[in-house]
């Protein structure tokens, strides 16, 4: 195990973060803010309660994924397409390195990111409206667990992008629809029937639920089934990074 | 090709045929002696990037093996990398990152502890020390090449490859960068050049390589290269302009040139007799005069052109 190179990646894309650190977090705590004031305050006020939760409540751990998924996404992303794109990629892979050292390097700073910025949100949050925890533990859990999928899912697309266009590609026009339809700001149960078993087949809903779950302990599905899908996704993401480093696909020719 | 005691790098019948289906490499058998400056040279398309690139590691072989001081560069591809140090033809660098940094990133990404000590050793030998702190995006081209040498060197490599080092790079620049592997070579290091201009490895290297369509036409040494292919001619400057070759000079090696003010003699260098004193007894006896003469021994790009020909003949 080369730990000084999967250190070396780890540090050099956190340091790629922490000079644009001004950035980095201003854009997210900014549209979590304007989220609350929003929703939260404006429309809110009227909303009374969701399944015994004030609205304003309900939506923190929405709004928690919903930018957990994006940043988590255009990071990884962002983070694997920049060497390709500038050449420095030769060096990476001339270097004694795994697959799996280069992936705990890059996903692992870019997870580590994104759940710093979760962790920043719900402080934020904070600010706007009282709510608690109640399994402090499995919100942890839930927090890395997607972190790590969705940063593994945005190292794929990092790979498979050939352009700067294509990595905006999915996260716009996939990833963002999900994320809204998901039940950030809804309990799925507030949909007319069919809508409800048609969200079921909207992976976001699971990662939502299981969340909001760990905090209020009320669920669109079985929090037993969230675990279990995310499990799932993060397991099909796996597999295609093995394929990736296997096939040589979009790094070797 | 002799088969060397204890080779630095061994390739073994290696191919690579691209997806698209281009054959770049067509069994290529070749040894690296340990400690030599070994230079591949060969026309754009010929095959020299992607040998390089199979030996370390960036495109994957076809079919054949490769061993870096013994260790296979795929099964054993830990070993193997950590012995090479690549400088490729490019000049791809993290834009924002610091000089030091970007040297640090580099030893660390090749498994080797940090070394602050070794680090600046590196950057006064490349002659960056006063840049370390320097953002790479401020630095000019030959900078940004020589810290692209730093960041091969800071693992300590036993093999260094230079994929065209002194591409672009004044005349000034590509002394200093000669110098440079003069010296690591010096150290114990074996170095691997690609290079189109031929004066760099005529003037740099042990040993030469010639690629061509994917395969390796010619490997010998420098000198013994020049002194075989070398062919000679003599020039001699006509008092009067010849308007064909008397009949009695047509057996030898001679062309007219320069609208007949000139007569071109070819003749083999490394043979006992040049047969110039006949030749010159033959022009008396013709009664042509001449002025001038000059002989001038072919270089390694007339070498070069002339195997490219026979490559294309054949």
């Amino acid at each position: 195990m080369n730990l000084h190179g999967v250190r070396a990646i780890y540090h050099f894309e956190l340091s790629r973060w922490f000079r644009t650190l001004g950035q980095s977090i201003a854009a997210p705590v900014i549209s979590t803010s304007l989220y609350f004031i929003v929703f939260g305050a404006a429309i809110g006020a009227r909303m009374g309660q969701v399944e015994g939760v004030s609205f304003g409540a309900f939506i923190v751990p929405g709004l928690v994924m919903l930018t957990l998924l994006t940043e988590s996404i255009s990071n990884a992303s962002f983070g694997i397409h920049m060497p390709r794109f500038s050449g420095t990629i030769y060096e990476v892979l001339s270097a004694p390195v795994s697959a799996f050292e280069v992936v705990l390097g890059y996903v692992g700073a870019a997870a580590t990111k994104s759940v710093l910025l979760g962790l920043l949100i719900l402080a934020t949050a904070r600010l706007f409206v009282p709510y608690t925890i109640a399994h402090p533990f499995l919100m942890v859990i839930f927090l890395v667990l997607t972190a790590v999928t969705f940063c593994l899912f945005g190292f794929i697309i990092g790979i498979w992008a050939d352009g700067f266009e294509k990595l905006q590609v999915i996260p716009v026009l996939v990833v963002t629809p999900l994320a809204f339809l998901g039940g950030s700001f809804y309990s799925i149960s507030m949909l007319p029937p069919v809508w409800q078993k048609v969200a079921l087949l909207n992976p976001v809903v699971y990662l939502v639920s299981g969340f909001r779950w760990s905090f209020f302990e009320t669920a669109d599905v079985g929090v037993g089934v969230s675990l279990a899908m995310m499990g799932l996704f993060l397991t099909l993401c796996l597999a295609a990074i093995w394929w990736i480093f296997r096939t040589g696909y979009r790094l070797k020719s | 090709m002799s088969s060397e005691v204890d080779p630095i790098i061994s390739v073994r019948g290696l191919t690579k045929t691209y997806a698209t289906g281009f054959q770049a490499l067509r069994g290529i058998d070749l040894e690296i002696r340990r400690g030599e400056i070994f230079a591949l040279l060969g026309p754009n398309g010929a095959g020299k990037s992607t040998l390089i690139n199979i030996i370390c590691g960036i495109v994957n072989p076809g079919t054949g093996t490769v061993l870096v001081d013994g260790h296979d560069v795929v099964r054993d591809y830990r070993l193997a990398r950590q012995a090479i140090g690549l400088v490729p033809q490019e000049l791809h660098t993290d834009m924002f990152e610091r000089v030091r940094d970007t040297v640090a990133f580099s030893r660390g990404l090749f498994g080797r502890p940090p070394d602050t000590a070794f680090i600046e050793r590196v950057l006064r030998q490349v002659s960056l020390w006063d840049k370390r702190d320097a953002k790479i995006m401020t630095l000019s081209g030959g900078m940004k090449r020589r810290v692209m040498l730093a960041k091969a060197l800071a693992h300590e490599p036993r093999i260094l490859f230079l994929d065209e080092p002194t591409a672009g790079v004044d005349v000034e620049l590509r002394r200093g960068m000669w110098d440079l592997v003069r010296n690591l070579r010096a150290e114990g290091v074996t170095i691997i050049l690609t290079t189109h201009y031929i004066e760099e490895a005529e003037e740099m290297a042990d040993r030469i390589g010639i690629i061509n369509h994917g395969e390796i036409r010619l490997v010998d040494d420098t000198a013994a290269l020049l002194q075989k292919l070398g062919r000679r001619e003599l020039r001699l400057q006509l008092q009067q302009p010849l308007a064909a070759l008397p009949p009695a000079l047509a057996g030898l090696p001679l062309q007219l040139a320069g609208d007949g003010n000139e007569l071109v003699y070819a003749f083999d260098a490394s043979g006992g007799g040049t047969g110039i004193a006949g030749l010159l007894a033959a022009l008396q006896a013709q009664g042509i005069e001449f002025r001038d003469l000059a002989t001038r021994e072919s270089s390694l790009e007339d070498i070069f052109v002339g195997l490219l020909r026979e490559g294309a003949r054949s």
